[in-house]
């Protein structure tokens, strides 16, 4: 009798593991191939033909290159803060892998479908700031310290926009659950009434990233680069890792939240033995992927003072109006869903 | 959009004058506001005329108090006209439709998606290569007269107008009597590829090549002497009097 609960518990755990491990891994090769996506589309905008020697057109560049970190020598300034050094960048890593874990990739395809998922995204996306935070003042130097301060700054005000983004959502769909939010999209993707949110939401998530117009605690001509100069190899690969993974996590979660999720019009998809479900998520997060680089290639960056006064009086109004603006909506027609 | 703005309230509204102001601060202002394209001084100071003069106080003074208008100064031209320096700007609902609705920034999108879907520009070098003009310069060279005889008569200009003072001649009288080099090296290390030595040269016997790819490991191989130079010449002789005819109109 125990040692039958045992082994039952056992083979969950094991079985847990192996869902993990399928969530997981597809991720990190969707990350690595992301860093060659945005070289190979960078490329493409300003003309040129980008990596194209290792693998067809360049395709294992990113295995390559993490060879070469992975290869390269751990420089741990004598100053600092060893523990925290290394601590950062794992907790990047790991926190902006974590938000996977309540990502639906189809019906029932989640590794957990809890209530409020929306809210613990959230929770997440905060705790990443503390990446940035331990590294720049681990490091013990004062690029990596200015880096780190900048990018806090900026990330905790965006988080605020994209939090009133999410806020008119959740008022439209009356759940946090991400289940609930794309099937409330079958009829249309909320991209469509709510563009302008949209919008903003796509100005604050470029920030929360750090992406390029954004990018300022990653600019290179000031601060070398960033809050991770110090960081070498491993810790340096981790750190980009989870950049990345934030950019596909966010293009994902734009995905479900706009787009509809895996939701797609029945007249493509019926009764289909593949699962074209997570297929049409992955082809809707390419989407944003795209616009993530695209904006990069487009934009230069903003000055300190503008990116913060772009948040707090431009797009922080603007975000409040609509949070005004979308249940007055609800409440005059009598369509609020709860 | 010219609606945005009633004109003649702009001719209504009190002048504000301030006083103090000589003629050559008064034209330096004006000629300041004239030149600022700053969009936000531009937006401030139509917003102000219009404003102040409405009806509706309690609407400019909120529109004050948000966006901190300063006080409008009215601008004069050398006659000492009142002159409305934005008549022919764009109006400020202008500006700020394209402010909110990031018409500039679309635009640029635009290019940058245009240029995704043509081709690249590069050029695969080592296995494509550019085109090269017939006056390129690159490695040197000593060229032969078509009966096998060498050109260089060790006149030395090469040698005396090398601004690198890269090449070094000796010569002597050969059996025959006519004076030839014993020897001719080029230090490529410090040559500076200017090509003086070519237009210097009475027999085109010193030429530059088009070949650019002598690249060595050690710097030994590129201390050339005669050998190596002849050899080049050679080598590339059909090359370098295509070239040398192809350009000698203009020399």
């Amino acid at each position: 009798m125990n040692s039958n609960n045992l082994m039952l518990t056992i083979i969950g755990l094991l079985l847990n593991l192996i869902d993990v491990l399928a969530i997981i891994l597809p991720v990190l090769l969707a990350v690595a191939f992301m860093t060659i996506i945005e070289r190979k589309q960078l490329a493409a905008h300003q003309r040129r033909v980008g990596p194209n020697t290792v693998g067809y057109y360049g395709l294992l560049q990113p295995f390559a290159d993490a060879l070469k970190l992975i290869l390269k020598e751990t420089v741990i300034p004598s100053q600092s803060n060893k523990v925290l050094f290394y601590l950062a960048p794992i907790s990047t890593l790991v926190f902006s892998l974590l938000g996977w874990g309540v990502i639906p990739f189809g019906q029932g395809l989640a590794l957990s479908d809890f209530s409020l998922g929306v809210l613990y995204t959230f929770a997440l996306s905060s705790l990443g700031v503390y990446g940035v935070l331990l590294a720049g003042w681990s490091a013990n130097s004062k690029y990596a310290f200015l880096g780190s301060l900048r990018s806090t700054a900026a990330m905790i005000s965006y988080e605020l926009i994209l939090s009133s983004a999410i806020l008119i959502i959740i008022l439209l769909t009356g759940s946090l659950n991400f289940t609930t939010i794309i099937e409330s999209q079958e009829s249309v993707y909320f991209i469509f009434p709510l563009l302008p949110v949209f919008i903003f939401y796509f100005i604050s998530i470029l920030a929360e990233t750090s992406r390029t117009p954004f990018d300022l605690q990653e600019a290179e001509s000031e601060l070398v680069a960033g809050f991770f100069t110090e960081h070498s190899s491993v810790p340096f690969v981790f750190f980009f890792l989870g950049e990345y993974s934030s950019i596909v996590l966010f293009s994902c979660l734009s995905a479900i939240f706009f787009l509809g999720g895996y939701n797609f019009p029945e007249v493509f998809l019926n009764e289909s033995f593949i699962n074209l479900q997570a297929i049409v998520l992955g082809l809707k997060t390419c989407i944003f992927c795209f616009f993530f680089v695209w904006f990069r290639a487009t934009l230069p960056r903003l000055r300190y003072d503008q990116l913060i006064s772009l948040c707090w009086l431009n797009l922080l109004p603007v975000a409040v109006a609509f949070i005004i603006l979308v249940p007055s909506i609800l409440v005059a027609f009598d369509i609020s869903p709860y | 959009m010219s609606f945005a703005r009633p004109r003649v309230l702009v001719r209504l509204q009190p002048r504000l004058l301030i006083s103090p102001r000589t003629t050559a601060v008064r034209s330096a202002v004006l000629a300041h506001r004239l030149l600022s394209s700053s969009t936000r001084a531009l937006a401030q100071h139509t917003q102000g005329p219009t404003r102040s003069n409405s009806p509706d106080a309690l609407s400019s003074g909120l529109g004050k108090s948000l966006h901190h208008v300063p006080s409008p100064e009215t601008v004069y031209d050398a006659q000492g006209k009142e002159v409305n320096p934005y008549k022919d700007g764009p109006s400020s609902i202008d500006k700020a439709v394209h402010l909110f609705f990031f018409t500039e920034i679309l635009r640029g999108m635009w290019i940058v998606l245009e240029n995704f879907f043509r081709p690249p520009y590069t050029i695969m070098y080592p296995f494509e290569k550019g085109p090269l003009s017939p006056r390129f310069r690159g490695e040197h060279a000593l060229r032969r007269y078509p009966s096998g005889e060498e050109r260089c008569i060790a006149c030395k200009l090469c040698e005396s107008i090398c601004p690198a003072q890269a090449i070094t001649i000796e010569s002597e009288a050969r059996l025959d009597g006519s004076r030839r080099t014993t020897k001719y090296d080029i230090d490529m290390t410090k040559c500076i590829y200017c090509g003086f030595c070519q237009e210097a040269c009475p027999v085109d016997a010193i030429v530059e090549t088009q070949n650019q790819e002598y690249s060595t490991e050690t710097r030994e191989e590129l201390l050339y002497n005669k050998e190596k130079l002849l050899a080049n010449g050679d080598r590339a002789e059909a090359e370098i009097a295509a070239n040398l005819h192809s350009d000698h109109v203009y020399r």
